[in-house]
């Protein structure tokens, strides 16, 4: 099994493109897209994966795990122009939502920045075409062999983790996830498969974080503080679909429990149809949102207002949330401009920052930033930083792994210093391999295929009937013929093997000479033996035939003098070969001698 | 065999029939059926297929068997067990079997051997587990029979081996139910199988199916339960299965660990990977703790709620559930980590509040950080933020219970609670205000605290705001500042639901109460007075006002200075506010005024003792004079029974005894004016107003004796004798009524015979009490029971009339405590003018909200009615759902009334009242009647008994205006 990542799905939050090649099969994991650059390199390098050659023929199915466009921002590009035909798996709200921020985001860099050479509404279009929506926990066959089964993920609305299994080799890649339930999504779930490998995302992979009712009530403090002193207050929503979180905490507490004056504002269009997603999809939303969708809509904000342009130079306080939330681009920058040089206003960073953008830049705290036309902007404004990212902390993280159990560990989506912490601690605490690979480094991992075997259920039956009780657990020796015909494997009995091949049966007899001093008569030697075996192996048959000979089961032991020593009696120990185990154990048992002393 | 099993279910016909002619007397009908076991043996012999014989035996199942006769039934199913070939028709033999077991006064142990010998030549897996089942219901019903049990745990030891695993299963639970516990009866039985029970149940730990396993576990915490130690050594066999691959595995591993927890507290156990050991109760809090962030939520609840009752906890371990970040491993923090443990704290972790405060520090010393196994660490940060609100209710119940035993845990689970308060679902908000209420002893709310809690108090259920005066009632605040806020919020509450003023106000009182130094300095700005000018009087009548009265004056009681800073008019509102809401406003000691109150406060706790007496004094004169004339008992009796009225409206303790007595001796006075008149050497018809009076009196004792039965909680059986005894007079006295005026013999007849059983059914049942009844009406009339039982009716009601007469006034006993069910109406309120408008033929809601107390099981007796203008009347049973227990003896109930009605002209009031449905089959005395377990016994009983109901209106009346409109076309 392999694990390439194109580009920069490994050590970098950027974006999510990894290769899974697992029993011959290819599968592409994400298809995202970097944010920080405008570039040839915010899309991944397709032509890494076939040096010449047909993608559709290369990938068996492309899974997308959910609408972040740093996990499906390349898809038209990668479908449409690169050129691939194959499926593309994704859940219902994904597919019902990806093409929007596509387009959303075409028309950024396509209308606005002016850019040629960038995929069009029809290639969206197109490419929604070659989509296969998935549900929850349904296993979908993609070929005979490949299997995938999409799990909930949390993070946002439709995310999902993904089973890709071939044979007895499985994968689970998580995209992001998160462990605890915010509040409108729960916590993701995936059943102790025991996949060989996991890959999973690792964003914040040295941070716990606080429960979240302590951020809640931190952000509103803050908010409030602000607000209190007459500043504006900024907060960039990372995305517009979990925006509603931030949306929802401002609207219960801020203004119905706290109640404030100032304004609330969120930047409209994608806002709303959001909201009618989550009423679309509401049964992927968490219990507290199902419970108490009848009585009251959690996604009616009357206290909340459209944005507009205008606003922004209004006077006395105000709280704007806009998108997207790295400012790097759109409204929250615009806004973020005009209010950067006054120190009583703020801006809440609520989630992580890809490098290069602006809202990265101002968390490590520079206060000069370059702007588009060579303009200096200083920020004077504050900075907060408040993590709402629905992402799994490293609790989370060490949790999910408990989950599923798997055999190796992969670390993909994080930086590469806290990843190493993260790797040791996965390592020591659940003793399986974990690995972190750079961008563009193929990782393999060495599984341990298990070969399926039929058995025809009178042969077991059989067979566990023989011996003692069958300990559950323990492995249990069988004994048949196994047929390795038309690309299958069968054990059936010896008889039945013989028939189908056509071939006549063989007895095949061990004998063994076992010598023992003893200076008694034949037959006293055999009630000796016979005696000896009989203490010993309480479970068996140990009979004494009145010839002489004793038999164990089926094996037969005989005493006979020694031709030329009287005193040496030699036992002779015949089994046939499926006694083998048993025969060879008397054997040894003979060769001790017979204990002294008995008569 | 069959012919000898046959030739016994004719012996039983035969026998039936002869019972039959024995007890003719008794009308015992059901003996004159044929036997069920020759029925069910002809229908077998019938059957031709095994599809048929299912059929049959169901049938068979439907009906009821009795005790006599259950053994044939049983002999002819094993026969056909053995003859059977479908196991389908076994495996419901097989079920019959237990079924039969568990018949009232069988006892199974003939069966056994019978039971016991069909396993062994049984195949099929599922009737094989029916089979063990029924032993089981076997060995449960012969208990004292330690060697039948014995015997079959060894048979069950045999069928341990099977493949199936249902059979594995049934077998681990005869042996976890039938098991010996006493370690001697053990070394007795020399059978190996037994030996060691706990070890052969262990065993089963691994089995290879989960549902064996959970049934060892299940098997195991039967036996604990039925008083076995369990040893120590199962603990680390049971740790194992918490990281079972099934749920419900884990689940019963959790208990387990649980019990073990509490069974060896302070043994110490090893850490595994490190030589350090630790107390065997925090491991076990450690692993729980793990298991609220399990997978499946029944596990966490599980486990969440586990956690509550694990007291004996150090309270290092306790304090680390509250806290996710710090990662150290705790149990080597005992060997001096203390390097480690800075680590952590100075931020290895990020807490993901500051920016950039994660970024990778040069040195990481990782061995001792451990992330998973640290057990305790932040389970109720998980427990609460939970996706399932089963989960968190559980995790705030574990809180509660910790933070109850443990006041610094208290303090420190606070900001969590309070937290809970602002919850999605109301369950855990209303689960978590109540919580803080129990540990408010041990925490005083900071500002912001407050403020959150004093935000829930906008919330539109009612239950969430009550619970929240209730907890206010008995918080501690800290500031001024923050009575001032919460006396703001309470009255924004009362502008928002003004129905809520009694909680409020009472709140206050507490509040004030409380707080008495911290109210003082706020008196000026809440009353607005002002040094120089005087300000405008407040009206009196605004709940609001009311409400900042209620706050100070309760305030000023411990407080002498404040009264010097009240106004003129707040004097004179003192003065009536404490004459009209006495319960909230104390006694004050006020400067130039004379103390009113100031010689009954001392006083209040001797007081009831003369009243007490006073009550007992009037009820012995009563008791003694009863040989006055008549007249002057009339008298005496109107005059106890005033001041007995007098009495329960003054002492609201005594309330329900003095109107309970009030009752009686109401009834017995209806008696005497009943029976006194001379009417009676009159022929009746001449006299008909005087019959008409004792025929009401008949009645209305009837019903006050009903009053007195079902009303009243707390009433023994030795008042349910006398009551019922009341009854039997009252009857007695409208038999003698109705056979005055009636004529003709024939109605009669069927009266006298009715009286009779009654008569005699009374004697059944207070059969204990008889002795205490000397010269009674109802002593007497059972010495002259031969005669009146074969004399004519006027006979009989000659008689009855003069045992009536001569019949003494039975002492009635007072019980400890006695109340009367009551209830309140609150809502409608019934002042309203503005009429309901709504749609004829169409529904409307009503909001019925009225408190009950003292009514028992109110969810099966309470009732709404609703009278029509037109005299219809609509009975209305509320759902259980609608009645709340907010506390002992209290019950609320919150309903909606479906109204509806033709169109009115014009508005109309309508009466909305509560009933108390009784029903006399479930008075307490006919729970004395031992009751036969089958259906067709009950036939035996006197029909008599059966069936009275009826219901006691015990509410105000409401008023409701309506008007139905007709509807527009």
């Amino acid at each position: 099994m392999r694990a390439e990542h194109l580009e920069s799905a490994g050590q970098d939050v950027g974006r999510s493109c990894i290769l899974v090649s697992i029993a011959g099969k290819n599968v592409m994991l994400d298809c995202g897209m970097h944010m920080g650059y405008n570039d040839d390199r915010r899309f991944p390098d397709f032509s890494y994966i076939t040096q010449n050659g047909r993608l559709t023929d290369f990938l068996d199915c492309v899974i997308i795990s959910h609408f972040h466009l740093d996990h499906c921002g390349a898809l038209p590009y990668f479908s449409e122009m690169v050129g691939y035909d194959g499926p593309i798996y994704m859940t219902h709200p994904t597919k019902a939502i990806c093409p929007i921020l596509l387009e959303d985001y075409r028309k950024i860099t396509v209308d606005k920045k002016g850019e040629t050479n960038f995929f069009t509404s029809q290639m969206i279009k197109d490419c929604m075409k070659k989509v296969v929506a998935v549900h929850l926990h349904q296993t979908v066959q993609v070929d005979e062999e490949l299997e995938i089964k999409a799990y909930y993920a949390g993070h946002v609305l439709g995310a999902a983790m993904f089973q890709i299994k071939v044979g007895c080799e499985s994968v689970v890649y998580t995209g992001d996830y998160n462990m605890t339930p915010d509040r409108h999504l729960g916590a993701a779930w995936v059943d102790k498969c025991r996949p060989d490998l996991l890959i999973t995302e690792s964003t914040y992979a040295t941070t716990i974080r606080d429960s979240k009712r302590c951020r809640e009530r931190d952000f509103l403090k803050k908010v409030h503080e602000t607000v209190e002193r007459g500043g504006k207050v900024q907060g960039p929503l990372p995305h517009i679909y979990c925006s509603q979180q931030i949306l929802n905490i401002s609207h219960f507490f801020y203004r119905e429990r706290m109640n404030l004056k100032a304004p609330i504002y969120f930047s409209t269009g994608l806002t709303e149809k959001a909201n009618h997603y989550y009423k679309l999809f509401i049964t992927w939303t968490n219990q507290k949102i199902r419970k108490t969708f009848v009585q009251r809509n959690m996604f009616e904000f009357k206290h909340i207002k459209a944005f507009d342009r205008a606003f922004a130079d209004n006077p006395g306080p105000m709280v704007v949330f806009a998108t997207p939330g790295m400012l790097h681009a759109g409204q929250s920058l615009q806004i973020f401009r005009k209010w950067a040089g006054n120190e009583k206003n703020m801006v809440i960073m609520p989630g992580y920052c890809v490098q290069g953008t602006v809202g990265h830049k101002i968390l490590s705290g520079q206060r000069k930033l370059e702007m588009e036309g060579r303009q200096i902007l200083e920020v004077k404004m504050q900075v907060e930083y408040m993590s709402f990212s629905a992402h799994a902390d490293a609790k989370g993280i060490m949790q999910l792994i408990r989950q599923a159990e798997p055999r190796n560990v992969l670390l993909v989506h994080g930086e590469a210093k806290k990843m190493e912490f993260l790797r040791q601690k996965i390592e020591q605490e659940f003793h399986v391999s974990c690995f972190m690979p750079a961008n563009g480094e193929t990782t393999t991992i060495l599984t341990n295929p298990c070969i399926p075997v039929d058995i025809s259920l009178g042969l077991l039956k059989r067979e566990t009937a023989i011996g003692p009780v069958p300990d559950a657990k323990k492995p249990k020796l069988m004994h048949g013929s196994l047929l390795m015909k038309d690309n299958s494997f069968r054990l059936v009995s010896p008889e039945q093997a013989l028939k189908e091949l056509g071939l006549a049966e063989h007895q095949l007899r061990f004998t063994c000479r076992v010598h023992i001093q003893d200076p008694r008569k034949e037959h006293e030697t055999g009630l000796r033996v016979y005696n000896h075996l009989k203490g010993i192996l309480k479970d068996y048959s140990v009979q004494h035939l009145p010839d002489g000979s004793i038999t164990v089961e089926s094996i037969l032991i005989q005493a006979t003098a020694h031709s030329e020593d009287q005193g040496t009696k030699v036992l002779l120990v015949s089994w046939t070969y499926q006694d083998e185990e048993l025969g060879s154990y008397l054997t040894s048992l003979l060769k001790k001698g017979l204990p002294q002393g008995t008569p | 065999m069959a012919a000898h099993l046959k030739k016994r279910v004719y012996e039983e016909f035969t026998k039936v029939v002869q019972q039959q002619h024995e007890d003719l007397s008794t009308k015992k009908l059901r003996l004159t059926k044929p036997s069920k076991s020759a029925a069910l043996h002809v229908d077998l012999c019938k059957a031709t297929s095994p599809a048929d014989a299912l059929q049959y035996l169901l049938q068979f199942a439907r009906k009821p068997v009795e005790v006599e006769s259950v053994e044939g039934v049983v002999r002819i199913l094993l026969e056909h067990y053995y003859k059977e070939n479908d196991a389908s028709v076994r495996l419901k033999i097989a079920s019959l079997l237990g079924l039969l077991s568990k018949t009232a006064g069988f006892s199974p142990d003939c069966i056994m051997d019978d039971a016991i010998n069909t396993l062994q030549n049984e195949k099929s897996h599922q009737v094989l587990a029916q089979l063990m089942d029924t032993l089981l219901v076997i060995g449960t019903k012969l208990p004292e029979n330690p060697s039948v049990r014995m015997r079959l745990v060894e048979v069950a030891c045999k069928h341990l081996t099977d493949s199936s695993h249902g059979v594995r299963n049934k077998c681990l639970q005869l042996i976890g139910c039938l098991g010996p516990v006493e370690k001697g009866v053990a070394k007795e039985a020399e059978s190996q199988a037994a030996k060691d029970v706990q070890k052969i149940i262990g065993d089963h730990f691994n089995d290879q199916d989960p549902r064996v396993r959970t049934a060892a576990i299940k098997a195991m915490l039967q036996l604990h339960e039925r008083g076995l130690k369990l040893q120590q050594a199962i603990y680390s066999q049971a740790c194992k299965l918490l990281a079972d691959d099934y749920e419900q595995v884990r689940s019963a591993a959790v208990q387990l660990i649980w019990v073990l927890s509490q069974l060896y507290p302070e043994s110490i156990v090893p850490i595994p990977s490190s030589n350090e050991e630790i107390r065997l109760v925090d491991d076990a809090f450690g692993k729980i703790c793990h298991m609220v962030s399990d997978g499946s939520w029944v596990v966490r609840v599980q486990a969440a709620k586990l956690l509550g009752s694990m007291q004996q906890v150090s309270s290092h371990f306790l304090e680390q559930t509250l806290d996710k970040k710090l990662m150290s491993d705790l149990r080597r923090k005992r060997t001096a980590h203390e390097r480690a443990k800075e680590l952590y704290s100075s931020g290895e972790f990020s807490s993901g509040r500051k920016w950039g405060d994660d970024a990778p520090k040069e040195e990481i010393d990782t061995g001792a950080v451990n992330l998973i196994e640290s057990g305790a660490c932040g389970a109720f940060v998980h427990g609460l933020e939970d996706e399932m609100y089963e989960v968190r209710i559980a995790a705030v119940e574990a809180l509660c219970m910790l933070a109850q035993s443990s006041p610094s845990f208290a303090e420190k689970c606070l900001d969590f609670l309070v937290d809970m308060f602002n919850d999605e679902i109301e369950e855990v908000r209303l689960q978590s205000i109540h919580t803080m209420r129990k540990i408010s002893n041990n925490i005083t709310l900071r500002e912001d605290q407050l403020d959150t809690v004093l935000a829930v108090l906008e919330d539109s259920s009612r239950d969430i705001r009550e619970a929240l005066h209730e907890l206010l009632c008995c918080t501690n605040v800290s500031t001024k500042e923050g009575i001032h806020l919460a006396l703001v919020e309470l009255l924004k509450n009362l502008t928002k639901y003004p129905t809520d003023r009694e909680s409020i106000w009472k709140c206050l009182k507490f509040l004030g109460s409380r707080h008495p130094t911290l109210v003082l300095p706020l008196v000026p700005e809440l009353l607005s007075t002002h040094p120089f000018f005087d300000t405008p009087e407040p009206d009196m009548d605004d709940p609001a006002y009311i409400a900042v009265l209620v706050l100070i004056f309760n305030a000023a009681k411990s407080c002498p200075t404040m009264p010097a800073l009240f106004s003129d008019h707040t004097f004179r509102h003192y003065a009536y506010l404490r004459d009209s809401l006495s319960h909230l406003v104390p006694p004050l000691r006020l400067p130039g005024r004379k103390l009113v109150s100031s010689a009954v406060s001392p006083s209040i706790t001797p007081i009831e003792d003369p009243s007490q007496q006073f009550l007992h004094q009037s009820l012995e004169r009563v008791y003694n004079f009863q040989h006055l004339d008549p007249r002057g008992i009339q008298e005496l009796l109107e005059f106890t029974i005033r001041d007995l009225q007098r009495l329960g409206e003054l002492q609201s303790e005594l309330a329900g005894m003095a109107d309970f007595t009030a009752t009686y001796l109401q009834c017995q006075l209806l008696l005497i004016k009943a029976l006194q008149e001379k009417l009676w050497n009159v022929a009746a018809p001449l006299y008909l107003k005087q019959n008409a009076l004792a025929s009401t009196a008949a009645k209305q004792i009837l019903e006050e004796t009903y009053k007195m039965e079902f009303m009243y909680s707390g009433v023994e059986s030795r008042q349910v004798v006398i009551i019922h005894h009341m009854r039997l007079q009252a009857k007695a006295l409208q038999l003698i009524v109705t056979a005055r005026t009636t004529r003709g013999v024939e109605p009669l007849f069927g009266m006298c015979e009715k009286f009779l059983q009654e008569v005699d059914s009374f004697q059944r049942c207070f059969i204990s009490e008889l002795p205490h009844m000397q010269g009674s009406f109802v002593d007497k009339l059972l010495d002259l029971m031969p005669r009146l039982v074969t004399s004519k009716p006027s006979e009989v009601v000659k008689i009855l009339q003069t045992t009536l007469r001569q019949s003494t006034f039975l002492h009635l006993p007072l019980p400890e405590q006695l109340h009367r069910a009551t209830a309140n109406i609150i809502e409608p309120t019934g002042e309203s003018d503005n009429p309901l408008r709504f749609t004829s033929g169409l529904v409307v809601a009503l909001d019925v909200d009225a408190t009950l107390e003292h009514v028992q099981d109110p969810q099966g007796t309470v009732k709404v009615q609703v009278l029509y203008p037109d005299g219809q009347a609509q009975l209305i049973h509320p759902k259980p759902a609608d009645f709340r227990n907010p506390g002992p003896g209290r019950h609320r109930l919150i309903t909606q009334v479906y109204l509806s009605h033709t169109a009115w002209t014009e508005p109309c009031q309508i009466e909305v009242r509560l009933l108390l449905a009784y029903n006399s089959n479930r008075s307490k005395a006919s729970t004395r009647i031992p009751k036969s377990t089958w259906s067709e016994s009950l036939e035996a009983l006197p029909p008599s008994e059966n069936g009275i109901e009826g219901t006691i209106p015990f509410s105000k009346p409401v008023k409701v205006y309506i008007m139905p409109k007709p509807a527009r076309r």
